[in-house]
């Protein structure tokens, strides 16, 4: 099933409503990947609060979506991971380590406010 | 040979179950004839082994009578189901009140120890009678002293783990301490099982509160193995992946050697010294500015 992903001001909002397959997770990858760059958002939120179960597969493509866009220039967040899902994922080992998380798209978009916030301010203080 | 005696003792219990029946009708009418005698040989026999000294001399009439009569019906009837439910209540009555299983024990088998002597007396004059009086005594006996051994001992289990539940249940709370802040006291021993369970309590706290940041404070924990150790540090980064971040307070220089001999990486776990050091360093992080008023006033009038 595709996942829809919806612009929301400067922020893209990726929100999974289904189980997805390993194909899905590639096309979300590249869906994502692509529109970041379409609609020069800051920021992207993959909201999982659907997912009951987090494979080695699915984390590390999270990551990997991470990582990319952070090489587009923007920021990612993972919103909404269960908290069983997250003890079971802690279990096998697999922790997400550079890539931000929050509770829920609430705290998902006020975490990408500030960050922006901080990389304006940034670049601004640099620029002087 | 050995096929005759085999032979000869199965006509033996032939006989034994045919007249059984018939003994044991004549055995309890003699226990209900000397009721009121072995009742009071048997409170007098309790009282001089120093057994129910929880309980009064009244009371232990009284119980003594009740469990008498149990005790005949139950091998009148051979059916223990009233037994039971009587051994299962007189349980719960008296184990509050500091009765031990071996007073219970030691009173059931002096029942049977007086009510043996009692038919002995009667009957020790026809050894032959005697005997198979004792075949149907016995086994009936044994099992009314297992019954209520038993049911005492199942019912001491029931509250052993009925306060077991209790002890769990408060022995981990998630508290709210400010809007978005949790702390988590561990106290005692932190078994395999019970760490899991402060996970899980911990992670659902941290959802129902929508929490920023939890403080553990582990003051109250003595000691740490390594794998309980292990499933501290994985429930900071649990609670991370909710949003959440943890400071833990309170290592004591034990716990503190575990986790540095386990070789758990510091560098992801957020670490104060005292809970009221934890504390203000979670405010710290959600933005708070606590400020002592009467200080705040005096400040202000001296400028």
């Amino acid at each position: 099933m595709e996942v829809p992903i919806l612009k929301q001001g400067d922020f893209l909002i990726a929100s999974i409503q289904s189980a997805l397959t390993d194909a899905d997770l590639m096309a979300l990858r590249d869906a994502v990947v692509t529109k970041v760059g379409h609609f020069r958002s800051s920021g992207v939120i993959i909201d999982v609060t659907v997912l009951d179960v987090m494979d080695s597969f699915a984390t590390r493509t999270l990551r990997d979506i991470a990582h990319m866009i952070r090489l587009r220039g923007a920021e990612t967040v993972i919103v909404g991971i269960q908290p069983d899902v997250a003890f079971s994922m802690v279990q096998l080992g697999l922790t997400l380590e550079d890539v931000a998380t929050a509770l829920d798209l609430e705290e998902g978009i006020a975490y990408l406010s500030r960050r922006t916030k901080e990389i304006r301010k940034g670049v601004a203080s640099r620029g002087r | 040979m050995g096929g005759k005696a085999a032979q000869g003792r199965m006509t033996n219990n032939e006989t034994f179950y045919e007249v059984s029946g018939t003994l044991l009708r004549e055995l309890v009418d003699h226990l209900r004839q000397n009721r009121s005698q072995l009742r009071e040989e048997w409170a007098r026999r309790i009282s001089a082994d120093k057994l129910l000294t929880a309980m009064s001399e009244e009371e232990i009439f009284a119980e003594a009578t009740s469990i008498y009569d149990n005790y005949i019906e139950a091998l009148e009837t051979q059916t223990f189901e009233t037994l039971q439910a009587y051994a299962r209540n007189l349980s719960e009555r008296i184990i509050p009140r500091g009765v031990e299983t071996h007073e219970i024990l030691g009173i059931v088998l002096q029942l049977r120890d007086v009510l043996a002597r009692s038919l002995f007396s009667q009957y020790h004059v026809d050894v032959e009678k005697c005997n198979r009086m004792f075949d149907a005594y016995e086994p009936a006996a044994n099992r009314v002293a297992n019954t209520v051994a038993l049911g005492f001992v199942e019912e001491r289990e029931r509250i052993i783990r009925e306060q077991q539940e209790a002890i769990r249940e408060l022995s981990t709370p998630v508290l709210q301490v400010r809007e978005r802040l949790l702390i988590l006291p561990m106290i005692g021993v932190i078994d395999p099982q019970r760490a899991r369970q402060l996970t899980e309590q911990l992670l659902r706290g941290i959802r129902a509160n929508r929490a920023k940041v939890v403080v553990i404070d582990i003051t109250g924990v003595a000691a740490m193995d390594a794998t309980v150790a292990n499933h501290l540090v994985q429930t900071v980064e649990a609670s991370r992946l909710l949003g959440a971040t943890v400071i833990v307070t309170g290592l004591s220089p034990e716990i503190a050697q575990t986790l540095v001999n386990i070789g758990v990486d510091l560098g992801k776990m957020n670490t104060v010294a005292g809970l009221q050091g934890g504390i203000e360093e979670a405010e710290r992080l959600l933005g708070y500015n606590v400020v002592h008023s009467l200080a705040a006033a005096g400040t202000e009038l001296e400028a």
